[in-house]
């Protein structure tokens, strides 16, 4: 018969050294998971129902805040703002797709190329706040551009000021930011395909836009997918341009923006965390949307040609498998 | 023949877009940098654009460095870096090996909640998480920044887990016969092979620090004491803020480190992001 184990016995044991190891291993990411996250996310929901600071008493109030949310225009009036960031998006993803659709193909100096435009990508926020400022401010860089082009310096508008034309400008710096980082990301996902099947359409007389067409376009889509969606979400949660450029004025303040103002400038914790709620929804619905949405699309696509699909598959492994390998190495 | 000038086109149509796109992704930093160079006299009367005289001189940078205390901020943005690199490493490697290794109710659960907590905006989050700072007595604290800046983050932990999984289980069955226990295995066999994988998320997850600037201004608000390089360019903000020469000498100093790490480690920061994405 099997004697019951002491708890030292059983610590020495297999059983006990694995678990022991997982407890010293999660127990610290999964308390500053919790601490940093979970706990906030419940706080910020019980908050929502309360008329609050960060210091001092409390009351409750009900459904009162997310009913202001929708109300008061300056809250959920913001979110149309988020479209000239959606726009921004979508000319990003197009300009990166271009320039890794170039890149990933022999190009004299191709590495410097890329380096300068991905740089932009690591400059902290703060500067780039300052080096924008710079840049739009009357008669200094862009109007200097625009000059050299042949553009009169007195037709030219304030660029952050001109509420017709500010918020397009806050987005071209986010443009301006990240088109390099996504198009690494896409020359990355264009390099995994296996270069014979580049050799082999060259080989049918495909052409470039062909190539790129039925051969870059199948087998990166996942990666653009993921960037639409994360570019949507992205654009109803913008932040970072105003915040860094403008503060939000002059009609530049986004949802984010507005709810950061309303929490730590007002300390009107309550609405805030209301606000964060709702739009953390809309984005939970935007997503699931999405992704039902490309699930729907993609699958009609597939059963185009399910043979071609399946070779494509095929070689896409083919060529991870053999990254993997070279990883270890 | 027609084909051939065709294929001429398109190249020089190929080079003309590379240094169109090029050069706006260059301007605003290159225009800061002849900036930086100028005298206040030259600033005031010459075009931005214009090249400054003196190539040398350094007086807007040595100037802007003590107004805005960047040695101080230097010396904090450091001491940040260093903490969460070590314990961001320490933490994530562990967990990731935790999360290959063993089979256990609850991993695919950890991995869903590290996956969700990703998708949450942290501008948003900011606002629960500072009453939490403000409880556990972080505000004004390097060392609050620093255990809140820990918190390991999903696309350093997915690199590791790719590499754990590239590494052959056999490996740890030798260990294992040899009377190694978990934690030998772990900082003895596998920690060192997971050099390349801990480089690539340091360099990603070290510019991603030196650059935060939200939380810090937030939480470390004593900006005297605490500033680090991001946030020290806030002095600039009010009556410094037309003096752009000066500015200009403090937003290049602040971005030399992040450019001299990718002049020398483009590959692994390239590498890094597409591992982190294509999982992520």
């Amino acid at each position: 018969m099997k004697r019951k184990r002491t708890f030292k016995e059983w610590i020495k044991s297999r059983d006990g050294q694995q678990v022991l190891v997982m407890f010293a291993f999660m127990v610290i990411p999964l308390l500053l998971l919790f601490v940093f996250t979970y706990l906030p996310f419940g706080k910020m929901f019980s908050f929502s129902f309360y008329n609050m600071k960060y210091v001092g008493a409390r009351k409750f109030v009900g459904l009162k805040n997310y009913i202001k949310v929708f109300q008061r225009d300056d809250c959920f009036g913001a979110l149309k703002l988020s479209l000239y960031y959606m726009l921004g998006s979508v000319v990003q993803l197009a300009i990166a797709l271009y320039l890794a659709t170039i890149l990933s193909f022999k190009v004299k100096g191709g590495a410097l190329f890329k380096g300068f435009m991905f740089f932009p990508f690591l400059i902290n926020g703060i500067a780039i706040g300052f080096i924008f400022k710079f840049f739009y401010t009357r008669g200094f860089v862009f109007d200097t551009v625009l000059t050299w082009c042949g553009f009169n310096l007195e037709n030219l508008p304030y660029w952050l000021k001109d509420q017709r034309i500010n918020n397009y400008s806050l987005v071209a710096t986010s443009v301006w930011r990240y088109f390099g980082q996504n198009m690494v990301l896409f020359i990355g996902a264009i390099m995994s395909v296996d270069s014979e099947l580049y050799e082999a359409a060259m080989l049918d007389g495909a052409n470039r836009f062909q190539q790129f067409r039925y051969i870059i376009m199948p087998s990166i889509k996942t990666i653009i997918t993921l960037n639409v969606i994360l570019s949507i979400t992205g654009s109803l949660s913008a932040f970072e341009p105003p915040f860094v450029i403008t503060d939000g004025a002059n009609g530049t303040g986004t949802y984010f923006i507005v709810m950061h103002q309303i929490a730590h400038t007002q300390q009107k914790v309550g609405l805030a965390s209301a606000m964060a709620i709702v739009l953390l929804v809309i984005i939970f619905v935007v997503t699931i949307l999405q992704k039902l949405f490309f699930k729907y699309v993609f699958r009609n696509a597939e059963d185009e040609d399910p043979r071609a699909a399946k070779r494509r598959q095929k070689a896409i492994e083919r060529s991870i498998r053999r990254q993997g390998r070279k990883e270890i190495c | 023949m027609l084909n051939k000038i065709g294929r001429g086109l398109l190249t020089v149509l190929k080079y003309l877009s590379l240094l169109f796109f090029s050069f706006v992704a260059v301007i605003p930093v290159v225009s800061c940098f002849i900036t930086a160079f100028k005298t206040d006299v030259e600033y005031q009367t010459t075009n931005v654009m214009t090249m400054p005289q003196n190539w040398l001189n350094f007086e807007n940078f040595t100037s802007a460095f003590q107004k805005a205390g960047m040695g101080k901020a230097f010396i904090n943005s450091a001491i940040i870096l260093v903490c969460v690199l070590f314990f961001s490493v320490m933490i994530g490697t562990q967990l990731a090996y935790v999360l290959n290794r063993f089979k256990f109710f609850g991993n695919t659960i950890i991995r869903a909640l590290f996956l969700f907590a990703s998708q949450l905006p942290g501008v948003a989050m900011q606002i629960a998480v500072y009453e939490i700072m403000y409880k556990l007595g972080f505000i004004n604290s390097l060392l609050g920044y620093i255990v809140m800046m820990c918190g390991t983050d999903i696309i350093a932990i997915y690199i590791y887990i790719q590499f754990f999984e590239n590494i052959d289980y056999s490996l740890d069955e030798s260990a294992i016969i040899d009377g190694a226990n978990y934690f030998t295995i772990f900082y003895k066999v596998l920690f060192p092979l997971l050099k390349p994988a801990i480089v690539t998320s340091c360099i990603l997850k070290g510019v991603g620090t030196y650059n935060e600037y939200y939380c810090a201004s937030l939480y470390l608000q004593d900006k005297k004491k605490y500033a680090t390089v991001a946030t020290s360019l806030y002095t600039f903000v009010g009556p410094l803020g037309s003096k752009y020469n000066l500015i200009c000498a403090g937003v290049i100093i602040s971005l030399l480190p992040a450019l001299i790490v990718f002049i020398l480690c483009q590959k692994q920061i390239y590498s890094g992001l597409t591992a982190g994405a294509v999982k992520g």
